[in-house]
């Protein structure tokens, strides 16, 4: 079982990637479970045509102890196992420590089990990694393929460098590795260009460009994956090869996160900080 | 005391060099500032020694957390505020009785929390959906079981990480609640350096939340309270005993054997004497400012001591009936003390001891102990700033760090219609000029010889270090020091809670004390002790820094 995490910065599109991109590879036949590791639950919406989910943390909360798997796993798009770890509202409590408690609770469960025959797990995280709680799936290798969506929008890319300073400090102690950046345009100029070239720096690759295109919000508005929605669509074919690449890949690295000075220069030299 | 020099079989300062070669450059700087060769100068004039500051991470630090000092120590001990520690069952457990602060309700119905541990005993669910809700529901479930006048809660580290508002949730309870005074410490455990920033933040909660409360005077003349007394083993009652023989009248102990209601009128007494100035110099200080209460320091540790701090109450209050009645007190009591003292002065004469301990504990045995001919010639505090080594003159030279900027200090005023000097401030100046001293503290190292050692947040390695240059007698410390100490062959004599004794305070407990020690010094059972490490090899390392 190959184990992903999806990071990146807030808003940047890692729910909607992670997704489409699952549902891609679900369409090639592959095994998926996916754990949204945000408070907000929102992970796993497009696999299952709604919010139907309900949260690890609320579950555990409401039945105790007496907890099955399948309380807390919904099964959506083609098959994919769908989690939801959840957590509590906003400015209360310790959210990082739910993604601690459910992942530990996830895997004494069974949740991993070879029974499911999992060819991938997806741990869809929230933001940035602000704590160690939302480092917690790079921890203990629970994670050991990172993929970083961001785009050329300079707190998008800042973000993608901070959180390889995450990967990097669990890299050198552990097995997970950083797959590549996935491009979420923004229509920024000589976006792809940017992208890689930060990712050269890092020392790995872009691994796809995904096109900004408004299918994706139309997908989203009616609770479903592009695939899902419209599998003849262009896009559909962009989270194909995003799919395929991911499954193809096999350059696995430690980044080598750059001073912040290095990053401005970047954008000087791609011509956005005119 | 009357020794001014000693002469250590093996130098101070080289000891000190010896000791500082086990760590890395930039800590042996540090250190080296807080390992101080005593040096008693005019006008008593001492070394500079560096105080509060951080302990380097890997020491085995002797000192505590802020929730120690702020519930462990200054709360802990009074009776009758409903004490709620916020957070997982360890913190409120382990600060539950284990300074053996004693109490004593007035009556068999009066109040008294004391036999009860409250906590939330928060669970990893709150950790993650936050504990307000439950601290909340602890409260109605303490209002409803006991209906207190007051409740504290004690914030301890998970909640501080997390975010809970004990502050907040205090008020709404005391909307919901209004006939009873509810307050919330932030004493977060990784608050400061030490236990001091929790005594701060203690004494600047009573300030604002308690003291003042209740306009309810005792009745009676020459009345005080005693501050930083927490009658561990029962040195406040050996103490309220004295108070009673001399015609005093004790209003509160903040906070041994004390009450609520006590320590909301306290602004009403005449004077207040501070025993540990460390863990309450400030609220002496806040009351002086709002309500003209005058405060010196006392020591009631040792019958000598104890004798001078009674000399200069009854002093304070210039009444020719109460120095009379208090001599006789002395008088009286000094006859079986010095009995005592003589015939165990003979086994003791000429012992060493070394004490670490406290913020004031340091300084006030090594008086008691040199009553029975015992020389101190290593001694330092655990959590102490440098006023409480070098006495109060040093207060305008302490350089104001981030750490302590951290703790909040209260702007104080002059209250709108209770402030009233209790002396004028020319009555005063006429008593300081004529060498009475006010809202001072000589401080430790004026009164010890010159020549002893004195070193600051003392710890484990130093400690051994120690005790295998100098071998000393005695040594005087707290818990986690006792049994290395007693696996070494040398009596220990904990004083954190006196262990299983007590009082010590008074002139009953001096004699308590001498006894004590006597029994230590000339038993010495631990003498026949194998340590493991005499048998087994010890474990080798070497230093990281050195590869």
């Amino acid at each position: 079982m190959r184990k992903v995490a999806i990071y990146g910065k807030g808003g940047i599109g890692k729910s909607t990637t992670t997704q489409n991109t699952v549902a891609a590879l679900a369409e090639m036949g592959k095994n998926i479970m996916v754990v949204g590791c945000d408070p907000k639950a929102d992970s796993t919406r497009l696999l299952l045509n709604g919010l139907a989910q309900k949260t690890v943390l609320d579950t555990l909360r409401t039945e105790g102890e007496d907890l099955d798997l399948d309380d807390v796993v919904k099964v959506g798009f083609k098959g994919t196992r769908c989690v939801e770890s959840g957590g509590p509202e906003p400015g209360v409590g310790c959210a990082g420590r739910g993604i601690i408690t459910s992942i530990n609770l996830l895997e004494q469960l069974g949740a991993f089990d070879a029974q499911y025959k999992l060819d991938y797990t997806f741990y869809d995280v929230l933001g940035d990694v602000v704590c160690g709680g939302f480092a917690m799936p790079i921890r203990d290798g629970k994670a050991e393929e990172i993929y970083i969506v961001c785009s050329g929008e300079m707190m998008a890319m800042y973000a993608a460098n901070n959180i390889c300073k995450g990967i990097r400090k669990f890299a050198e102690a552990g097995t997970v590795r950083l797959g590549g950046l996935i491009c979420n345009s923004r229509k920024v100029d000589r976006e792809a260009e940017l992208i890689e070239a930060l990712a050269e720096k890092l020392g790995t690759q872009m691994i796809h460009f995904v096109p900004r295109d408004n299918m994706v919000q139309r997908a989203e508005i009616n609770k479903k994956t592009v695939i899902d929605f419209d599998a003849s669509v262009n896009q559909a074919d962009e989270y194909r090869k995003l799919a395929q690449a991911i499954e193809r890949n096999a350059k696995f690295v430690i980044p080598a996160p750059l001073e912040i000075s290095q990053l401005e220069e970047l954008l000087m030299k791609f011509g956005i900080a005119d | 005391m009357s020794i001014h020099e000693i002469e250590l079989s093996i130098p101070a300062e080289q000891f000190r060099e010896d000791v500082i070669e086990a760590y890395s450059p930039k800590l042996g700087k540090k250190r080296k500032k807080q390992i101080v060769v005593n040096r008693v100068g005019e006008n008593d004039a001492t070394p500079e020694i560096l105080a509060n500051t951080r302990t380097a991470p890997g020491i085995l630090t002797m000192r505590g957390c802020a929730y120690a000092g702020c519930k462990g120590v200054v709360l802990g001990p009074t009776r009758d505020i409903l004490q709620i520690t916020h957070g997982p069952i360890g913190c409120s457990f382990y600060s539950w009785l284990t300074r053996r602060n004693k109490t004593r309700t007035k009556t068999s119905e009066s109040t008294n929390y004391m036999p009860y541990a409250m906590s939330t005993d928060l669970q990893e669910d709150e950790i993650v959906f936050g504990g307000e809700k439950k601290l909340m529901a602890a409260i109605d479930e303490a209002v409803a079981l006991f209906h207190p006048q007051a409740i504290g809660i004690f914030a301890t580290c998970p909640v501080g990480l997390i975010g809970d508002d004990v502050h907040a949730v205090a008020r709404a309870a005391e909307a919901k609640y209004p006939d009873v005074n509810i307050f919330g410490f932030s004493c977060e455990g990784y608050k400061g350096v030490s236990q001091s920033a929790g005594h701060h933040i203690a004494n600047n909660k009573v300030f604002t939340d308690v003291v003042g409360q209740i306009e309810k005077p005792k009745e009676g003349k020459f009345r005080l309270n005693i501050l930083g007394e927490y009658n561990i083993g029962g040195d406040a009652f050996e103490i309220e005993r004295i108070v009673e023989r001399c015609g005093l009248v004790l209003h509160s102990t903040f906070s041994g054997n004390s009450e609520y209601e006590e320590f909301a009128s306290a602004h009403t007494a005449d004077l207040n004497v501070v025993m540990c100035h460390r863990s309450i110099n400030y609220l002496a200080e806040m009351m002086e400012t709002k309500f003209g209460i005058p405060w010196f320091k006392v020591n009631f540790v040792g019958a000598d001591a104890t004798a001078k701090s009674f000399r200069k109450i009854a002093a304070f209050f210039q009444d020719r009936e109460l120095i009379d009645r208090t001599e006789n007190v002395i008088d009286n009591e000094m006859e079986e003390i010095e009995k005592v003292r003589e015939e165990i002065r003979k086994r003791c004469e000429g012992k060493t001891a070394m004490i670490f301990v406290g913020g004031s504990r340091a300084h006030h045995y090594q008086e008691l102990l040199h009553e029975i001919g015992v020389l101190t010639i290593a001694a330092g505090y655990e959590f102490a700033h440098r006023d409480d080594y070098e006495g109060r003159k040093a207060l305008p030279s302490i350089v104001v760090d981030a750490d302590s900027r951290n703790i909040e200090e209260l702007s104080v005023t002059p209250d709108e219609t209770r402030y009233d000097p209790r002396i004028t401030e020319k009555d005063k100046a006429a008593r300081e000029a004529a060498g009475f001293k006010f809202s001072d503290y000589r401080g430790m190292m004026p009164e010890m010889p010159n020549g002893a050692l004195v070193i600051d947040d003392c710890n484990h390695y130093e400690l051994e270090k120690l005790i295998e240059y100098y071998q000393p007698d005695l040594v005087c410390a707290g818990i986690k020091e006792k049994y290395v100490v007693q696996k070494y062959g040398i009596p220990m004599k904990q004083l954190h809670s006196y262990d299983s004794m007590g009082p010590f305070a008074g002139f009953k407990g001096a004699i308590n004390f001498y006894r004590e020690i006597d029994r230590l010094l000339n038993s010495n059972a631990f003498r026949f002790a194998k340590a493991p490490w005499d048998a087994a090899p010890e474990l080798t390392a070497t230093y990281g820094y050195r590869s």
